[in-house]
Formats: structure tokens, C-alpha cells, sequence
């Protein structure tokens, strides 16, 4: 059932609707419930095909679904509606203005309306697709703060890669920031790329949540195997940066182990062709983030690599 | 007055934009003035350009203390300006939100960086600043409480309000937070407007730097005693949000005293024209801000108000 759990009056005869699609389970009630939320930046939309997913294979097994699920397709829905990645008109990043509060704005009344409706979740799964820039193989990124907690579920969600991030004070104003410290347990996915749908990541994760669902006692129906994540753990994350301006073009491959000073790709003027930089891998490791957008100024990021590994050590 | 080229960065299709600073006096560094830093902001580069423009009459009298190095910063991020663009060009970040910057980071993480240390090191900072929120309000001075800079020293600026913010998470990547963590006594200067020039509240800000720097021993020139200064916490303003969404009717500026039960606006409905809600005045007090644009939606923040 769908339900309208945050809204507010837009100036013409229109009113912003955050909307829930509640989906409750016909075998025994657990009392459990999962969230799976995104559409908090409006330029990504992987998780809009997750959502239709789930969606779609619980409605047709109810009686396999115990307790409920609650799907957010778009909490910010002027911005997916738009394809504008924050709040429309505010020039305001959503995933910034957590936990927001009753008496303020109306994002940050739109943004306490969406904590209050999701505390007390068993879990939260929070999606997100990179942006236009770059592309993400599916990982779940965790706040070390929360890193104890969260591994356990983590790994239930069939992504390639866990990175447990060091903690940001910027940071504590996220949805999964805010849900955390109030005692939801909040999973952070990073999949794909800004724009688009990449059916294989979405089908991956969905197997994921199925894979979940099935390991908090909701879900009696058929599940696919899930992949063993890589997780950071001690393992460092190395930042590639382009160091000149120009296109880039790749040579490698996503997700894939790499030598250190093996060759990424290069930089070049669009004018003259001239190579403006021979990007190398500054260690050995594996590619888990890789430039998708191909202008780059100085400092634009081109990779991402998990340094070290069985293989790379 | 010396030129120079504070951070230069390069683009495959465009000139490289350099930030360029004006120094005035050698010595000590006494005062380090920022502009826009967002593409919207003409405004804050105009001020800073009429800043400039005293400081050269000024030091061409010799009125510029023996020992005091200024630097005013008017422009840094010109590659939107010159796009009608509010964010940074390519990827839409905010250089005010990656302070202290990082040398080896994203593009807007290297301007920070860049921009941060050539402008580190000075005893007092001051940004022109831009609110978020669209409306009029009063000029004032603006400080993020850190512990590090004494709230009294807003008081020689001689603008009527100074306000105390109490920083939020995002404020702590911005250049205001930053300058404090690295002992530069810093404060936000607002006038009343940011995409368009209002010369009457340029001149208030003009005005309320050069009467800084003179109470401060960086400049000596004549100037008015300015207002009295009221400080307030931010926190203590009180908000007035629109019940319902609609065309809105103001009925007072800021600077405006109000009785409690004043008239403050009425909001018309925007296809049938009636008057679909009235706001009272809940207090006695001066308008700070009200709420510009004709559209509103319900929530909006139409009025802040310092109560009297």
C-alpha cells in the first residue's frame, strides 16, 4: 500500500509527496521490518530498478514474505523527477540536512518526517549510484563508527566490496549518519553510475536483499547465491587523481586487479592529441571506483584502488 | 598595491582562471578579505572590488599603517561567474564546503587548498558572504562560534546586528570554521543582496570593513562611528514559516519595528486570487529578513524576527 509519509505545499497547485510502499508479508508476522530507500540524489538512479524489483517479487509471493517491507523509491522527487541531484529551487544536497527538524525549512521538515518514519526498522538499506562522473562497482560503505555492527549484514548483501571509511564530521549530517547513531542499523550501497541503470548490478543487489531478507527470518522463497564481498578492513584506499586537464580515456578495465605502475589511461588535449598525462597506478590493488565522465580538470578523480590483496601484496 | 596570482588552474577549453589577490602595506599580516566564492555571488566581488579601489586612494595618502599587510581577495571562482553558474563548473561542488582543502584532492578540494594557504597566516579574515535562503535582510557581521574568536570584536565593524552561529557539521568544511582552526579571527559580512548589485548596502559593507581596520590600527582614515551594535544568537531569532504554499504579499521590510498582531503578509492563492492566509506579527520586534521571491511553498521561512 502506498502511503504519502511526507509532503508539504509547492506554490502552485501541487504538493511535494515522499511516498512509501508499504508491502506486508502473509505468513506469520515477526514483527520485522526492512527499509529500502534512495532517490536521495536525484541524478541517481540505480536504485530506482531495485526498487520496481523487490517490488514486484514480493507482491507476487506475499505469502513467502514475513513482516514488512517499506519502499522509498524517491526521497527526493522533484530532484529524480527533475534530474537535478539535490533539491530543486534550494540548490540544497538532501543527504546533508539529517536529521533536520519540525520547526525548520520545509527540506529539513521533509527530512525529520522521513527519520521518524523509518526509525525502529530492523534495517535500512540506503541506495545510491555514484554520480555521472564515476562509476562504482556495487559496495556498501560503512562508517568505522558503525563498522561492528553493520559488517555482519553487510555481507548478506551479496555487493563485490565493503569499505569501512574513516569517520567525517560533514558526514553527520547523511540519512545513514542520523539512522545509525538513533539505533537503525543503516546499510550504505554505492553501485553503478549517475543517469543510468545497469541491470547486472541491480539484479546482483536485489539477490542481495532477497539473500537478507531471507537471514532476518522474512523471506521463505528461492534465493540466488551471493557473492563474497572483499572488505577493506586494514586495507588502504588509494585515490587516483588526473594531474593535467583534458579527456580521459581508460585502458583498463573496471574492477580489476592492477600492477603498480601499470597503465590506467591517458590524458589528452582535444585539440592537438598531445599526451597531457600517462596516468599510472600508484600501487598494486583493484580498481573499484573508475572515471566514467570523460573531461577532466586537475584533481578530477579517475580511480579509486583497494590497495594490496592476495595477489598484489 | 601588488598584484598576484594566489592559485591558477587550468581547463582543456578555457583560459586558465587565476585567483588573483590585491596587497596593500608589507609586514605584518594584518587582514585577508574574501569575496565570492560561488558564481552567484557578484555582489561580494563587488564590495570586494570598491574595497580595493579605497585601498588604493588610501594607500596613495599614506594612510595605510607602517608594519600592516592587507589582502583582499575579490573573485575566486570566476569560471562560473562567467557562466551564470552558482557551483563549480564541471561536477556542481562548492569550494566553500572544502576548506581546508586537500593539494592532491578533486579540482574544487585543490582551489581550496590553493586559495587557504596564501591567504592563512593573518591576524583577522573576513568573507563576504552570501545567505541560501532567498529574501532581504539587514546587513550584519556573522561569527561560527569556535571558542577562538572573542564575540566583541564584531562591535567594530558598527553594523547594528552581529550574529552568533553555533556550527552544524557542513559548516565545518567551510573557509569561515577553517580560518578559526588555523588562528585567523574570522567573520561573515552580509549585505542585502547576491546575483545583482544594491549599492546602498555595498556601501554599508565598505564602509563597516574600512571601520574594522581602523579600530583594529591597519588603517587610519576618518570614518563615521558607525550603530551600535546588538550581538544575538543566532538561535534566538525567531522564524516565521508560511502555513500553506501560494503567492505572498508582504507588508514590511527588514529594519521594520512591529507590534505583536501586525499584519505581516497575506498569501493569495496563485489561481483564484483570495486570500487564503494572513500572517500576524507573534511578538514585538524588528524584521531581520522576509521572504523575496513571489512564489512560496508551505514551510517556507518567510520572516526572522529579533525580538524587542
Amino acid at each position: 500500500m502506498t502511503t504519502v509519509i511526507a509532503s508539504a505545499g509547492l506554490a502552485v497547485n501541487e504538493r511535494i509527496e515522499i511516498r512509501r510502499n508499504r508491502i506486508t508479508g502473509e505468513g506469520e508476522n515477526n514483527g520485522k521490518r526492512v527499509c529500502i530507500v534512495t532517490g536521495t540524489h536525484g541524478d541517481e538512479l540505480e536504485g530506482q530498478y531495485v526498487c520496481a524489483e523487490i517490488a514486484r517479487v514480493l507482491s507476487e509471493n506475499l505469502s513467502k514474505l514475513c513482516g514488512v517491507v517499506d519502499i522509498y523509491p524517491a526521497l527526493n522527487p522533484l530532484g529524480v523527477d527533475s534530474i537535478t541531484r539535490g533539491i530543486p529551487l534550494f540548490d540544497l544536497d538532501m543527504n546533508r540536512i539529517f536529521p533536520g527538524t519540525a520547526d525548520g525549512t520545509m527540506a529539513e521538515c521533509l527530512a525529520a518526517d522521513i527519520i521518524k518514519d523509518i526509525s525502529g526498522a530492523d534495517i535500512c538499506i540506503d541506495i545510491h549510484s555514484s554520480n555521472i562522473y564515476l562509476k562504482e562497482i556495487p559496495q556498501i560503505r560503512i562508517n568505522e563508527l558503525s563498522a561492528e555492527e553493520l559488517l555482519p549484514y553487510a555481507k548478506m548483501l551479496g555487493c563485490d566490496f565493503i569499505w569501512i571509511h574513516s569517520s567525517a564530521t560533514v558526514l553527520e549530517s547523511t540519512l545513514a549518519y542520523s539512522l545509525n547513531t538513533t539505533g537503525t542499523k543503516t546499510l550504505v550501497v554505492e553501485m553503478g553510475v549517475g543517469m543510468r541503470i545497469t541491470r547486472e548490478y541491480c539484479r546482483q543487489l536485489t539477490a542481495g536483499i532477497f539473500n537478507l531478507l531471507k537471514n532476518l527470518g522474512m523471506w521463505s522463497g528461492a534465493t540466488e547465491p551471493v557473492r563474497d564481498p572483499i572488505v577493506s578492513g586494514e586495507r588502504a584506499v588509494e585515490f587516483v587523481n588526473s594531474g593535467a586537464d583534458g579527456i580521459f580515456v581508460p585502458c583498463v578495465e573496471h574492477w580489476v586487479d592492477i600492477e603498480k605502475g601499470e597503465h590506467i589511461g591517458d590524458v589528452l588535449d582535444p585539440a592537438t592529441g598531445r599526451l597531457e598525462e600517462y596516468v599510472t597506478a600508484p600501487c598494486s590493488g583493484r580498481i573499484f571506483t573508475l572515471r566514467e565522465f570523460p573531461i577532466v580538470y586537475g584533481g578530477s578523480l579517475i580511480a579509486r584502488i583497494l590497495v594490496g590483496g592476495e595477489d598484489n601484496a | 598595491m601588488r598584484k598576484q596570482v594566489l592559485y591558477s588552474i587550468r581547463s582543456p577549453y578555457r583560459q586558465p582562471m587565476e585567483v588573483t589577490g590585491f596587497k596593500f602595506g608589507s609586514g605584518e599580516k594584518a587582514i585577508c578579505i574574501v569575496g565570492a566564492m560561488r558564481g552567484n555571488e557578484i555582489q561580494q566581488m563587488y564590495v570586494c572590488s570598491q574595497l580595493v579601489k579605497r585601498l588604493k586612494e588610501l594607500e596613495r595618502e599614506g594612510s595605510i599603517c607602517s608594519g600592516k599587510e592587507i589582502m583582499i581577495v575579490p573573485c575566486v571562482n570566476y569560471y562560473s561567474m562567467n557562466i551564470g553558474k552558482r557551483f563549480w563548473t564541471m561536477d556542481n561542488t562548492d569550494i566553500n564546503r572544502m576548506f581546508p582543502g586537500y593539494d592532491l584532492g578533486e579540482t574544487t578540494q585543490r582551489i581550496a587548498d590553493g586559495l587557504f594557504k596564501e591567504i592563512q597566516g593573518y591576524a583577522y579574515g573576513v568573507q563576504m558572504a552570501s545567505f541560501y535562503q532567498q529574501g532581504d535582510f539587514l546587513p550584519h557581521v556573522k561569527l561560527m562560534e569556535t571558542g577562538f574568536t572573542d564575540h566583541k570584536d564584531m562591535i567594530d565593524f558598527g553594523l547594528p546586528y552581529a550574529f552568533v552561529r553555533t556550527p552544524r557539521p557542513y559548516d565545518t568544511t567551510t573557509l569561515n570554521y577553517n580560518w578559526q582552526v588555523w588562528e585567523t579571527k574570522a567573520f561573515s559580512v552580509y549585505t542585502n543582496a547576491t546575483d545583482h548589485i544594491d549599492e546602498a548596502s555595498a556601501k554599508i559593507a565598505v564602509d563597516a570593513v574600512i571601520r574594522f581596520m581602523v579600530k583594529r590600527g591597519i588603517i587610519t582614515t576618518k570614518v563615521t562611528g558607525g550603530s551600535v551594535t546588538e550581538i544575538v544568537d543566532e538561535r534566538g531569532l525567531i522564524q516565521i514559516h508560511s502555513p500553506c504554499a501560494g503567492i505572498c504579499k508582504s507588508h514590511v521590510r527588514p529594519g521594520d519595528e512591529i507590534r505583536k498582531g501586525d499584519l505581516l503578509c497575506e498569501i493569495i492563492d496563485p489561481l483564484e486570487g483570495e486570500v487564503i492566509s494572513r500572517i500576524f506579527a507573534p511578538v514585538n520586534g524588528i524584521v531581520f529578513f522576509n521572504y523575496n521571491r513571489p512564489l512560496e511553498f508551505e514551510k517556507s521561512v518567510l520572516y526572522k524576527i529579533i525580538s524587542i
